[in-house]
């Protein structure tokens, strides 16, 4: 640890926690978050997205059987992505669901020793080695993405971690990799905002005209084109625009306040009052 | 040279006395076969045993916990209430130590002991919660500092404020030891302990409330506001006081004749006023701020539901009734009306503390969580073992 380092853990230890996430959401470091756009009018529900996530992840083989999707599904710690299917007002429609990976996510700041990290380039990962789990992230997570294994002696916590490994080795999401009909798109966040929009522009009547997860908690990293409104393919959890973090900012930026006035207040007002005890000597005591 | 060895072997004799003390103290003093130890042995057993269960299959063994319900009843009672019931002690310190309430002095060392255990063993609690407890010293060692989390910054207090009432605790263990240089010492620390143990107060007592500020859209609005640290804060000091009139009551009953003066139950019963007319008056205050965040929050048609209905049961049977319940005491000067403000009082911060937790966190839900007989058991033999060491200390230091 540099001097630097060290002054300002000195400085956080119960005082200033700064936080986590970047001012425009979508950079950190310099560096352009990445993303995945998801299609929703593309997906056919084959399900590979599935398989591949449970290969790159080690995660056990996910049910064969095409009727698991008769009733809807969330993540599990066993299976970090599901592909639903909704009857909605324009025919069926295949939803993939995962992690979105906010700009600011509420879990990382959540995570008191930043076993859930925000990442450089976007994807939001949680570390072994780090995390007590306390379940923290579960509770603050606006879309109960983090799962736990409460039938482990040594649990983890399961979420997608967009393939971050594989980003780091220049290879793209597994899940985007294996989809068969294009209906997930990797690549900046921003290029994917772009190509939203412009398929948006293009065919004004198949889509919705919003990309669900520009705004939404901040922003995510999945971004996500749909032809029916989102409540009827399973979006329907209340999500405020703005970043989680914010909601705790105020509270985290008294801390310091309290804890550099309280105590000169209170030893000023301790030696103002004279109690009885200080008229006698040291023989008083505590009782 | 033959006096120090002399000295050396006298200060060996002296540490063999004092251990041979120390493990003398831990014969048990007075019966054993009482209805409480009858009672409550077995529990604390079976809870042990249930703890280590826990620890060998996993929360979800014995738990009702859920990825819908991450926290349940360990950290919403343990945890939540647990520390609200311990803020008796940075209040009365501060009544004593700050502004030389006299008075109180009597009542402080027992305050700061039921403090002192019930973070012990209700912030230990937190303990059995954690999934990897093995790594609970990362946000204490090491470089994983998560300073943006609320819940670091409430870890770190609880550890701090633990030390700073163990060192406002410690001239009565130096005096039990005999320790007479060691206590002179420790009892210039006071003051200190007593000014950083009142800042850590203020900030984690608000900090468990600010814990829930991110589950926004997760709580029933009712109990959710961007005021929940200022609420945790002020109902802290009613909520402990509470526990102090309710504790002091029972510790006079089963202890007094071993340590007080004569004529303890006038004193004792002036000592319950006061804390009942501090009761008073920051449940007014709470009250007045209840309204104001229903008043700014808007909500005034979600009374007409049923959670409206339970939120005025809180409200109303539990905080303003024991409210007005404390001040007729004052008029009519009666302890045990006191007594029963206090109880009422306590039942209400556990119902709130609960309800913002536990009982309408995703109140949407179709499944709810409901804590299983192993989770009430659990927590019941941690409340009974802190008893149990209380009694220990309060027999053998002076304490009461």
């Amino acid at each position: 640890m540099d001097r630097r380092d060290a002054l300002k853990t000195l400085t956080l230890i119960g005082s200033t926690p700064l936080l986590a996430g970047t001012a425009d959401g979508a950079t950190r470091g310099g560096e352009e978050f990445v993303g995945v756009l998801v299609d929703t009018t593309k997906c056919e529900g084959c399900r590979s997205c599935e398989e591949a996530c449970a290969a790159a992840n080690k995660l056990p083989a996910p049910p064969k059987d095409d009727n698991v999707m008769a009733s809807e599904r969330v993540p599990t710690p066993g299976q970090w992505s599901v592909v639903n299917r909704y009857k909605t007002s324009k025919g069926e429609v295949f939803v993939k669901r995962q992690c979105l990976h906010c700009c600011q996510p509420a879990c990382a700041s959540a995570c008191l020793t930043q076993a859930m990290l925000k990442t450089r380039q976007g994807p939001v990962i949680w570390r072994e080695d780090k995390c007590m789990g306390c379940r923290y992230c579960m509770v603050s997570c606006p879309f109960d993405v983090p799962t736990f294994e409460y039938d482990k002696t040594v649990p983890k916590i399961g979420k997608c971690q967009l393939c971050y490994s594989r980003l780091r080795a220049g290879k793209k999401p597994a899940c985007v990799e294996e989809c068969p009909n294009e209906a997930l798109l990797f690549g900046t966040r921003r290029e994917l905002l772009e190509e939203a929009r412009r398929r948006i522009y293009r065919n004004p009547d198949t889509y919705l005209h919003r990309v669900y997860g520009e705004h939404e908690a901040g922003g995510t990293l999945w971004l996500y084109l749909s032809a029916v409104p989102f409540e009827e393919i399973g979006f329907r959890k209340p999500v405020d625009n703005a970043p989680l973090p914010q909601l705790t900012k105020e509270f985290l930026y008294a801390v310091p306040v309290i804890l550099t006035l309280w105590p000169p207040f209170l030893l000023a007002l301790a030696k103002a009052i004279r109690g009885p005890k200080d008229k006698e000597s040291e023989a008083g005591d505590a009782q | 040279m033959h006096s120090e060895l002399t000295a050396q072997g006298s200060l060996l004799q002296r540490f063999g006395r004092k251990a041979r003390f120390v493990l003398g103290e831990f014969r048990p003093k007075g019966e054993l076969l009482t209805p409480f130890n009858i009672l409550s042995l077995p529990l604390i057993v079976l809870g042990l045993f249930l703890i280590v269960y826990r620890f060998v299959y996993g929360l979800g063994s014995i738990t009702n916990l859920s990825q819908s319900y991450p926290w349940g009843l360990w950290i919403g009672f343990d945890v939540v209430t647990g520390v609200a019931f311990a803020g008796g002690a940075y209040v009365v310190t501060f009544m004593v130590y700050i502004l030389k309430l006299e008075k109180y002095r009597p009542i402080t060392r027992a305050t700061i002991l039921n403090g002192f255990l019930a973070y012990l063993f209700y912030a230990g609690a937190l303990l059995l919660d954690l999934g990897r407890p093995w790594n609970v010293i990362n946000p204490i060692i090491g470089n994983s500092f998560g300073v943006s989390s609320v819940l670091f910054l409430v870890a770190w207090h609880f550890l701090l404020y633990m030390i700073a009432e163990l060192i406002e605790f410690s001239p009565a263990i130096a005096e039990w030891l005999g320790l007479e240089r060691l206590r002179r010492l420790l009892r210039k620390l006071t003051l200190g302990a007593v000014i950083f143990g009142i800042t850590l107060s203020t900030l984690h007592q608000s900090g468990l409330g600010a814990l829930f500020l991110m589950a926004k859209t997760k709580i029933h609005p009712l109990w959710y506001s961007e005021f929940i640290p200022v609420l945790f804060l002020v109902s802290s000091v009613f909520a402990g006081l509470s526990m102090v009139i309710f504790e002091g009551s029972i510790s006079q009953r089963v202890f007094a004749p071993r340590h007080l003066p004569a004529s303890p139950a006038a004193d004792h019963a002036e000592i319950v006023f006061g804390l009942a007319k501090i009761c008073c008056a920051t449940m007014f205050v709470y009250l007045f701020l209840l309204g104001l965040v229903l008043v700014h929050g808007n909500h005034w048609a979600l009374l007409g539901t049923g959670w409206g209905a339970w939120y005025l049961v809180e409200v109303l049977g539990f905080v303003l009734l024991p409210c007005v319940l404390f001040a007729h005491s004052l008029k009519v000067r009666s302890a045990l009306l006191a007594r029963v403000a206090a109880l009422i009082t306590m039942l209400g911060i556990i119902i709130n503390r609960l309800n913002v937790s536990v009982i309408a966190f995703k109140w949407y839900e179709p499944v709810r969580y409901f804590p299983t007989w192993m989770e009430i058991e659990v927590s019941l033999a941690i409340v009974l073992l802190e008893i149990w060491v209380f009694r220990w200390v309060v027999k053998r230091m002076r304490v009461l």
